[in-house]
């Protein structure tokens, strides 16, 4: 056998018929849904008269349009957005797809729940209809988003009709410091880099700094990583990704051992060859927030907003100067100390249980400034009670924070929950795009921990110089 | 349909770099069942001040581009969320072709799903194609699939597809049925797959048991994989 890479073998293990020189009809184990991008594709189903292939290989949450509340019995008031959860009932029922729905005490954002209930298991193939499907890298599965037309086809068959990519891979050495976390190293590299930096490929990450990254950090990277272009990200299964899964995918029993067999060769190998490969230093990486509309365009929080010049063409510098105005910022400005008018932790990227936990760390016994609002969305049901139960939400929410019920919720703004034009909002999302969290709405992405400093100080600022708390 | 071999009309310059789908359909088009209306979204806070009112300046606001069935974006055009969404819109606000330096991952293969043509052009062209399109003397572009060149009134300059997605926009082809047509070496792959690593079958189902398998649409109860017996 040729040495192969991690992608290399995933893809061949999943290889139904190689279709041409580009395209292999690719299998998958999990294909996720949610109420937005799949209600055309089952209609499509039944155009076409014919069934869903195989239900027990789907699951559908709802979570992109649904109200967070804090109430206790959720009832979706926007007729569009309530029919798109009645129909999504109505097509998981009809077909026999599990459906975590509007008020199951375990739903959430698709790529909290999937990977928390155990569903995502190592040298899987894992298809969605969103593009933050990457998450899953982080436990050793290919992931990665898919259209409407798509999620028609898997539901239709179980596969797709892929497109093979490039294999790069992204060595990271050394350990972040103190203060720093997954999330700011995902966004040094995709300013490193570039928002198209990784198009076209699929990145391995690995290197010390990957190795000692818990499962929950290395979802926020694998999940940013998209960002950068990548169509998948992945990071060999070890310990620390088997501790995660062994736990959670009970079902298992007594296969495990073999499991654990097969687990174990889920790497690269040695002479494997990659198409492109990187380096990065994690001393290099400080706490980073964005500054304009693209996630490439963060700054460490000690560093200035750069000037248009630095742009290499005309339509660059033109792009960065419409950035500039969209949010309001001057070249050469710092951002410490920028006033905010919100504060949201929340999304895919950064609302598992680790996140609020370090929210929670940060805030100490302290108060949300008086002139911020601010909100923690947990990422799902199970996210919710743990944090309950850990004093997390008490603590919060003595703190001034709206706890809330899970859900996509302002990262996206499908629901109730929105920036108003000119707003400036601290955020732990994925992406500051024009308009994504409201029209006319500012977003700086950063880390949970500092949005947590920003929502305390009432401006963005190094939560390395916040006092540390003892709680 | 004779798009298919050849789109001519008005081309529009749109170099933005980055444009994301959540700007090209925003999240308040996204709320329904079906695909009806999304021409209505399409790149609607560009489009639209915050009063609902048409930017008179916005390019496809102009009256040299309302025929427009060309868009020369810019690199990385569609990047960002999945959403379907924004392919529809294109396509039902008469937008035939995106000329442009690179696309999006997910946008391209949507685009190629519904046969909205995706043009990468080099750097060069793609400055000369945009130049062109800004005046409105020369801003119209016949494309020809069959030949896969873009030509300009100055122009001309080629650009690539895969045999599988050249063959897609000429001839128009159903994936789904096509792979369809393969379901009993899905089912074959499917069991050997699930011998070999049996913590793979039924994934979902064994952590979120569904006690009532429905019914098809055409009457028949749902069972394990029946659309493959």
């Amino acid at each position: 056998m040729y040495p192969q890479t991690l992608y290399g073998k995933l893809v061949a293990g999943h290889t139904v018929l190689r279709l041409d020189e580009d395209n292999v009809l690719l299998y998958a184990d999990l294909h996720v849904l949610n109420e937005y991008t799949s209600p055309q594709a089952f209609a499509g189903l039944r155009e076409r008269g014919i069934g869903v292939a195989a239900p027990e290989q789907n699951v559908a949450v709802v979570d992109h349009i649904i109200p967070t509340h804090p109430v206790r019995h959720r009832t979706i008031l926007d007729p569009a957005a309530a029919l798109q959860a009645s129909n999504l009932k109505r097509n998981c029922d009809e077909f026999g797809i599990p459906l975590f729905d509007t008020n199951d005490p375990l739903q959430g954002i698709e790529h909290v729940v999937a990977p928390e209930l155990g569903m995502i298991r190592p040298g899987m193939v894992v298809l969605g209809g969103d593009s933050h499907t990457t998450t899953y890298g982080a436990l050793g599965a290919l992931g990665f988003g898919i259209g409407t037309s798509e999620v028609e086809h898997v539901l239709a068959t179980q596969t797709l009709v892929y497109r093979l990519a490039k294999a790069m891979r992204i060595r990271v050495d050394g350990r972040l410091s103190l203060g720093c976390t997954s999330k700011d190293l995902i966004l040094h590299i995709i300013n490193r880099i570039g928002a198209q930096g990784a198009r076209g490929y699929v990145a391995e990450f690995c290197g010390e700094a990957i190795e000692s990254m818990s499962a929950e950090g290395r979802m926020t990277l694998c999940n940013m990583a998209v960002e950068a272009g990548v169509r998948g990200a992945l990071i060999a299964p070890d310990d620390v990704t088997i501790d995660y899964v062994r736990n959670r995918a009970t079902d298992i029993g007594t296969d495990m051992e073999r499991a654990l067999e097969a687990w174990k060769l889920l790497r690269s190998d040695n002479s494997a060859r990659f198409d492109e490969e990187l380096h990065f230093e994690a001393a290099d990486v400080a706490p980073r927030v964005t500054w304009g509309t693209s996630p490439e365009q963060s700054i460490p929080i000690d560093g200035v907003i750069p000037d248009p010049i630095s742009g290499d063409s005309a339509h660059a510098r033109n792009s960065f100067e419409r950035a500039l105005e969209y949010v309001g910022l001057s070249p050469g400005a710092s951002l410490e100390g920028l006033e905010i008018d919100r504060v949201f932790i929340g999304s895919c990227t950064n609302a598992r249980i680790e996140d609020l936990r370090a929210v929670a760390h940060v805030v100490g016994g302290r108060k949300v400034h008086p002139g911020v609002r601010a909100m923690v969305v947990p990422g799902s049901g199970a996210v919710r009670k743990q944090a309950e139960k850990e004093g997390i939400a008490r603590l919060l929410i003595d703190a001034g924070f709206e706890w809330r019920q899970p859900g996509c919720s302002m990262c996206l703004a499908m629901n109730d929950d929105f920036l108003m034009p000119g707003e400036r909002c601290a955020s732990t999302t994925n992406r500051n795009f024009e308009g994504r969290q409201g029209r006319g709405g500012r977003t700086h992405l950063m880390s949970p921990a500092m949005a947590a400093a920003a929502a305390l100080s009432g401006f963005i600022t190094d939560v390395r110089r916040l006092e540390p708390q003892h709680v | 349909m004779s798009e298919r071999r050849t789109i001519e009309g008005v081309a529009a310059p749109l170099p933005i770099s980055n444009l994301d789908t959540d700007q090209i359909m925003p999240k308040q088009f996204l709320r329904g069942i079906d695909k009806a209306g999304l021409d209505a979204g399409v790149l609607y806070d560009l489009r639209f001040d915050g009063d609902g009112e048409p930017r008179p300046n916005f390019v496809l606001n102009r009256p040299e581009y309302c025929e427009c069935r060309i868009l020369i974006g810019g690199e990385n055009f569609g990047c960002g969320s999945s959403r379907e969404h924004a392919v529809w819109g294109l396509m039902q606000y008469g937008i035939r072709a995106i000329v442009a330096p690179t696309f999006g991952e997910i946008f391209y293969s949507n685009a190629v799903n519904n046969g909205l043509l995706v043009a990468p052009v080099s750097q060069l062209y793609w400055e000369r194609l945009l130049a062109d399109a800004a005046n409105s003397q020369t801003n119209r572009m016949t494309i020809d699939v069959q030949a896969l060149t873009v030509r300009s009134v100055n122009w001309t300059t080629g650009f690539s597809l895969s045999p599988r997605h050249h063959r897609m926009f000429l001839d128009g082809v159903d994936l789904v049925g096509a792979s369809l047509a393969q379901r009993d070496s899905i089912a074959a792959f499917q069991q050997a797959h699930w011998r070999k690593n049996p913590w793979l079958e039924a994934v979902a189902t064994k952590v979120r048991p569904v006690h009532v398998l429905g019914r098809g649409v055409d009457g028949s109860v749902v069972t394990r994989f029946s659309s493959f017996q």
